[in-house]
């Protein structure tokens, strides 16, 4: 096996997204990707993280990896059972969310997301599942992460439907309204792709901070509709340990459902 | 008007105590409750969704409906594709954990769309519910800021707070003309309890103007009395109870069957080819009596296989005599 081919770039961005959950204390959670994530996080650089699912369910420990956000494994051994009224008043509206993760089918270099419609509303190309929680966890969680490959359709210059907030129209706006409106969250803060980690600069624009493994600076620009931003001090992603490797493997994924 | 009381023709004999039986078979909840043109919600957020309800309205040819469910799931591209619907109200349109709707996405892609969407996310769907249950004329939430939903439905309205310290959103009631749920157990008098995901059934029973309650199992009154915290409905409010055990399959029942996850991976292709979603609705929602068939059908090995892994009771509590 060749240096390489020691892990896959789904590996590579559950890694990342992980060690980016250091030190938080209850994040919302969703399935696939996030979901691993947040349980390697549990399992290494966060070890008090409460997982919350928007099923209702606060303070999990999920035996298995759930396929959908409402398995029965997200129940049994949990804090809490809440009615959704429950879950999303007094958890997230009230503001005990720290970190929620969303994903995307179209987002733009100030974080905003679509999950709704490609094309017109009214007479869509593509009719994606629109917000579900996604559009009151961008507005009442204290941060955003975002897990999603990278391609030319999904990073795009205009997306085409606003489900969920991110930093506007820039960080100016953003903070001006989040401020007059008094929303808990303060926006987007991570992006991990398949290529990198991105944050967001002072201008509320995401910015490059590390490449991952692999990954060339050509690749990510291919891959991005508009001049993305490279930190001068670019960093290079650790690639994932054995430790984290076996987590995932032996405890998270073993079938390899998401990491293959 | 109607509220709580026994479907006509169905159920067993009153046994002469204080509360009236409400058991029904499924035909006949659903050909006495729902009608041609109602708003009906099947609600249960991954859990307890009451698939054999959703396939007797096939069977029953209902007409018009506007279904309402925060998360469509299988259950609604089903009847979508049977043809029963005209309308959906939602928030999370689909197959969680696997990918989209075929027969609700061919509908709505086309031109000119042949299935209305009225659309919000998760917490305006609860707070709808919220609403029509509590008799409100809207619910405040703190969605929506700085999205394109108040454009695409506009009954998703900014307000000022009638105290002055600024904006929220509102969101109007829904009272659906029937809400069904699937629960773990309900007396015959229609008090209904569950346990697991609670999701917004209790909100969406209250608003309705008739309840239907499916349930794995009927039980003495006393265990629910023995229990009360765990009650999600009185019998108040409940029109029919229906014993129908794995009544939610490909759904879950917390504690006695899982999530046929397979079904949901299968259900993609199904559902990608129109001609192969009317094929499978003709052999298994058409092609059956009714639920009993569609369990022998889909066999005994499949159902074992969805048994829980181990037991894993809770502790009980004791809530004291007072005399």
């Amino acid at each position: 096996m060749t240096a390489e081919a020691a892990f896959t770039k789904a590996e590579m961005m559950i890694v990342a997204a992980a060690r980016e959950l250091a030190g938080q204390r209850v994040c919302f959670v969703g399935v696939g990707l996030p979901n691993i994530a947040v349980n390697l996080a549990q399992r290494t650089v966060a070890p008090e993280l409460e997982l919350v699912y928007e099923a209702g369910v606060f303070g999990a420990r999920p035996a298995r990896l759930p396929l959908s956000i409402g398995d029965p494994t997200i129940v049994t051994g949990a804090t809490a059972a809440t009615s959704m009224f429950e879950l999303f008043a007094f958890y997230l509206q009230g503001g005990l969310i720290d970190v929620g993760f969303l994903g995307a089918a179209q987002i733009d270099r100030f974080g905003n997301i679509n999950t709704t419609v490609i094309g017109p509303y009214d007479r869509p190309t593509t009719r994606l599942p629109g917000s579900g929680g996604a559009c009151e966890i961008a507005i009442n969680a204290r941060q955003v992460f975002v897990i999603m490959r990278q391609s030319a359709r999904s990073f795009v210059e205009t997306i085409d439907f606003r489900t969920s907030p991110g930093n506007l129209g820039g960080a100016e706006q953003s903070e001006r309204i989040r401020r007059e409106q008094g929303w808990l969250g303060r926006g987007p803060s991570v992006i991990v792709t398949d290529l990198g980690i991105y944050h967001f600069d002072e201008t509320g624009e995401m910015r490059l901070d590390s490449l991952h493994p692999g990954a060339t600076l050509d690749a990510v620009r291919e891959t991005i509709g508009w001049e993305i931003r490279v930190a001068p001090d670019l960093a290079a992603t650790p690639p994932p340990s054995a430790e984290e490797l076996r987590l995932i493997r032996d405890q998270l994924d073993p079938a390899g459902t998401y990491t293959t | 008007m109607s509220r709580g009381r026994a479907v006509a023709g169905g159920g067993v004999p009153d046994t002469g105590r204080v509360t009236t039986s409400k058991l029904a078979s499924m035909a006949d909840a659903v050909r006495e409750l729902v009608r041609d043109g109602d708003t009906v919600a099947i609600e249960g957020f991954t859990h307890l969704i009451s698939f054999a309800a959703g396939h007797e309205i096939i069977r029953q040819g209902r007409r018009d409906l506007t279904l309402a469910r925060m998360t469509p799931d299988l259950i609604y591209d089903q009847m979508v594709a049977a043809g029963v619907a005209r309308k959906l109200i939602f928030s999370w349109l689909g197959n969680p954990g696997v990918g989209g709707l075929g027969a609700i996405r061919r509908r709505v892609e086309g031109d000119p769309p042949r299935l209305e969407l009225e659309e919000y996310s998760h917490f305006g769907m609860v707070a709808r519910y919220t609403a029509g249950a509590a008799k409100l004329p809207f619910f405040p939430i703190r969605s929506y800021f700085e999205t394109d939903l108040p454009k695409a439905n506009p009954l998703i309205r900014p307000i000022e707070s009638p105290y002055g310290d600024g904006v929220v959103y509102a969101v109007p009631p829904l009272r659906p003309d029937v809400t069904i749920v699937h629960a773990q157990r309900a007396s015959a008098g229609g008090d209904t309890q569950v346990w697991g995901l609670l999701g917004c059934q209790k909100e969406a029973a209250f608003a309705a103007e008739r309840v239907i309650v499916v349930v794995e199992e009927v039980v003495d009154e006393a265990v629910v009395r023995a229990d009360p915290n765990r009650t999600i409905l009185p019998g108040l409010i409940v029109d029919a109870v229906v014993v129908e055990p794995w009544g939610a399959h490909p759904s879950y029942v917390q504690g006695a069957y899982d999530r046929d996850n397979r079904f949901y991976l299968d259900w993609d292709p199904i559902s990608r080819d129109e001609d192969a979603t009317q094929a499978w609705l003709r052999e298994w929602v058409l092609g059956v009596s009714g639920r009993a068939e569609y369990l022998d059908k889909l066999g005994a090995e499949r159902l074992a296989s969805l048994r829980p892994s181990a037991a894993a009771p809770s502790g009980s509590v004791d809530y004291g005599e007072y005399r």
